[in-house]
């Protein structure tokens, strides 16, 4: 791609959208080179801070006419690189679109621009009763638009389900400018779930500029418990004690010995010392039904020998259990100069078996591996310890990662529970899919996006082009700019 | 007009077609590689009048063929089970491990693929969702006979598009559901049913909304609308511990203003209504008593029906030459939609069949889009030829 080519849209950026909002300055582009995962950086040639929905769809048009790829970025905290830039292309910053467009809780909805932080429909649906169910660790501050790209999960949705199941409507920037409306705020629609396909496409298929979610009841009682253990298999096992009783709790997330280690170090969340493993359990509901459950939960958790059982209070006594938890990703830093966090997923039967190898895998390579896991739904993310002033230490925990992610793929498992694909993935797709499997997926991204411009780069494991007909696709085109493709 | 031997009469009989029973996903994409014709996919052919009548068909092909439970994991919650399984025995594996599938469309014999194919969907979708929240993994096999899975077999996975969802509601018009992989739920220790009279849409709202924002976590709150004056009947079921199911039932007797408290749901529980003409409304959930209004005020007569009711979805019996177009007109503020279910797959006698636009409504801006999806994935339109919304 040529520079005058990436000029001509810059200056035509600058014209439709405000030269204020258009930066093309290598120095103020730097900011905008990563998201959470910062081992990987790509500058853009131009980021346009979108000030509202029309700025959103001109960048989008302007880029489609010139050829050239964009990708959208919410906050930037996604764990896969989903929002990496591309280098000869446009970086679409949403945080800028923040309006709470509709709260209606008689229609539990909330209609939200994409750069919506997370927490914020939670706390604009709380005086109605209502919250939103999807919650990842980074709450505080992923966006909307981010969550929905990503379809973002969080330690609730094993009672809750994703952000895919809390997601009503849409109206969606296709990679040509095409404005369209999927879904909306009735529960159906005629015609195909093009909402469902989007949700979850990590911004391949184009970019939402207002979303409907569906908000819930908050429910009556929550009660949280705090178990340790002696051994993580008396932790797992306890985790299918309770899913054998029928019981279907808020929340089910484990750590073991070392995370406990490192969120001791960095929030004191007074967590039991000596403990091979903690279970923090949630379950929420009607009175009645909890009250009857937690007992269950609690005689479940002794048999197998907790040591102990820690009941929360208070909301100060619960916001402490869950500090532990919600903060141990970046609480390894305290034991570690640096790390490297993988999101892979097993049949919840297997987590003792699969424990036992990740902790083979980790001494064969003489790397240490901090666990944190939705126990419940077999979502592990192992966090990979690593002092990267050693030259090479990165790349070995790299590999560490992905060879977790082969156990979780023979496992029957997946290689991503809610982080995405992104660019670190992507080459593990064909491990989880077949070429076939891919050559389908595929089929929908160029029903969406012909030419490719929509986040390139991302998901597939091998660029390629839409065929010429549909449902052709031509073989990949080694001629092609590298940057269209690929960006690393 | 004389159907094959082995399909019901007037569900998917089509004049003229071959008909094939495969067994296994290669034999499908063998089937699919080897004609070059147009395709009905059925399964049971319960719902094969839930979209619109084919614009041709060659072949029909039946999915009954392919009908075992590959595989069922009690411990993870999760089943993996062929199209042609009917939910029926489906369910009474699952429950023998005290599990379910919490989907319960009332279709006596209904496949696994009709059901994800159709969207079909019973009262429990309150609690529980609908296919696209139950369905996390499925294989397809293209017209051009490629065989291709999506999802997987856990329930937390974002590894790819998820295509089980642009299949659930595409009445196989993107590709042949020959397997299908299921979250379950565990099966209920005790219910209880709150039933009230209604007296009129107002009071329907009203309920509907109470319950909708309490913290009272019903499974099912099914309305039956019995037409203007009549009013109807509300039966709220609560699916949890005992002790919860008797609190639960107590508080909504309260909440609700009154209603009597039983086990078992009203006999009319869960069916869907009977008539000519049998509609699926969808709307924003807080419209149902301005949907009821709507139904109340048709030329003919007003409809009968049910609505599930917290949830924005009714379904209705609509008196014989009901302006379809007038009614969606009136459900539009609401985003609302109706679309006919049931009805011949071909014209009888003089009678031309319901086109697309009578059977679907209006297409919206995203009509483009849908149907490059379709001639991506059936370059041809060699799948359910114009059974879908805009005569896809």
């Amino acid at each position: 791609m040529t520079d005058a080519r990436i000029d001509l849209l810059a200056r035509r950026l600058r014209d439709r959208v405000g030269a204020a909002h258009v930066l093309t300055d290598p120095a103020q582009l730097r900011t905008y080179a990563c998201d959470g995962l910062a081992t990987v950086r790509v500058q853009p040639a131009v980021a346009v801070l979108a000030a509202d929905r029309d700025a959103v769809v001109t960048t989008v048009r302007l880029c489609a006419e010139a050829g050239v790829p964009f990708v959208a970025r919410g906050s930037g905290t996604g764990l896969s690189g989903g929002a990496v830039p591309v280098a000869d292309g446009v970086l679409i910053v949403l945080s800028r679109l923040r309006r709470i467009l509709a709260v209606e809780p008689d229609d539990a909805r909330v209609e939200v621009e994409p750069g919506v932080v997370n927490l914020w429909v939670t706390r604009e649906a709380a005086p109605h009763g209502q919250a939103y169910a999807p919650d990842p660790s980074s709450q505080q501050v992923c966006s909307i638009g981010g969550n929905v790209a990503e379809n973002a999960g969080g330690a609730h949705c094993l009672k809750y389900g994703f952000t895919v199941n809390h997601v009503t409507g849409a109206e969606v920037v296709l990679p040509d400018g095409e404005v369209v409306h999927l879904g909306g705020t009735a529960p159906e629609h005629p015609g195909l779930d093009l909402l469902g396909a989007f949700v979850g496409s990590e911004g391949t298929l184009g970019v939402a500029t207002r979303v409907t979610l569906r908000t819930v009841p908050a429910p009556e009682t929550v009660r949280t418990l705090l178990l340790g253990y002696r051994t993580v298999e008396a932790a797992a096992g306890t985790v299918s004690d309770v899913i054998a009783a029928g019981i279907v709790p808020a929340a089910v997330e484990m750590m073991d010995a070392l995370a406990i280690e490192a969120a001791e170090a960095a929030v004191r969340c007074g967590y039991p010392e000596g403990a091979a493993a903690v279970l923090v359990v949630e379950l929420d509901g009607p009175a009645a039904e909890v009250a009857e459950q937690f007992a269950q939960v609690l005689r479940l958790a002794e048999a197998r020998g907790a040591f102990e059982t820690r009941v929360a209070r208070d909301t100060a006594e619960r916001d402490l259990i869950w500090k532990g938890r919600k903060s141990a990703f970046a609480a390894v830093g305290r034991i570690s100069p640096a790390y490297y966090v993988q999101d892979g997923v097993i049949p919840r039967t297997r987590l003792p078996e699969i424990l036992t190898e990740i902790g083979r895998l980790a001494d064969g390579a003489g790397i240490r591996v901090a666990n944190v896991f939705h126990a419940g739904d077999g979502n592990l993310h192992p966090l990979i310890l690593f002092d990267d002033a050693v030259p090479g230490a990165e790349q070995a925990a790299e590999d560490l990662g992905f060879a977790i992610l082969d156990l979780c793929v023979d496992a029957g498992g997946s290689i991503t529970g809610e982080h995405g694909v992104g660019v670190e993935k992507k080459a593990k797709m064909a491990r989880q899919f077949t070429a076939d499997d891919l050559d389908t997926m595929h089929r929908l991204r160029c029903a969406f996006d012909p030419a490719g411009l929509a986040n390139p780069g991302k998901l597939f494991p091998t660029p390629r082009l839409c065929g010429e007909r549909p449902g052709v696709r031509t073989a990949d085109d080694p001629g092609r700019d590298p940057a269209l493709g690929e960006v690393f | 007009m004389a159907g094959p031997p082995h399909s019901a009469p007037g569900t998917h009989a089509w004049p003229g077609a071959a008909q094939a029973r495969p067994v296994s996903a290669a034999e499908t994409a063998d089937l699919l590689r080897g004609t070059r014709g147009t395709v009905l996919p059925v399964g049971a052919g319960t719902k094969t009048g839930w979209a619109a009548p084919p614009a041709s068909c060659d072949l029909v092909l039946h999915t009954g063929g392919l009908a075992r439970v590959t595989e069922y994991l009690p411990g993870d919650l999760v089943v993996v089970a062929e199209a042609g399984v009917p939910l029926g025995s489906l369910r009474q594996l699952l429950a023998e491990h005290g599990q379910m599938l919490a989907l319960d469309p009332p279709e006596a014999g209904a496949t696994l693929g009709g059901i994800v194919s159709a969207n079909a969907s019973g009262p429990r979708r309150l609690r529980y969702g609908t296919v696209r929240d139950l369905l996390i993994g499925v294989t397809v096999v293209l017209a051009d006979g490629t065989v291709a899975r999506a999802g997987g077999k856990v329930v937390k996975n974002v590894a790819g598009y998820d295509l089980g969802k642009l299949y659930t509601g595409a009445h196989g018009a993107l590709g042949v559901v020959v397997s299908t992989t299921w979250r379950l739920h565990p099966l209920p220790p005790a219910r209880a049913t709150v039933t009230l009279p209604v007296d009129d849409s107002e009071h329907a709202g009203r309920c509907a909304a109470r319950l909708a924002r309490s913290t009272l976590t019903p499974t099912a709150a099914e309305l039956r609308w019995d037409g203007a004056g009549a009013g109807g009947e509300l039966a709220v079921l609560f699916e949890s511990t005992a002790a919860s199911v008797r609190a639960q039932a107590r508080d909504a007797v309260t909440l609700l203003g009154g209603g009597s408290t039983g086990e078992e749901p009203p006999r009319w529980f869960g069916r869907r209504p009977e008539g000519e003409t049998v509609l699926r409304l969808a709307y924003a959930p807080s419209a149902l008593p301005r949907v009821l209004d709507a139904l109340d005020a048709l030329p003919g007569g007003p409809a009968r029906g049910t609505a599930s009711a917290c949830t924005g979805v009714a379904y209705a019996a609509v008196p014989p030459g009901t302006d379809l177009a007038a009614l969606r007109a009136a459900l539009a503020p609401y985003d609302g939609s109706a679309v006919v279910l049931g009805g011949p797959l071909t014209g009888a006698g003089s009678a031309p069949a319901r086109t697309a636009a009578e059977h679907w409504g209006p297409t919206g801006d995203s009509f483009p889009l849908m149907t490059r999806v379709k001639d991506r994935f059936d370059p041809e339109r060699r799948l359910s030829p114009g059974r879908l919304l805009g005569g896809l």
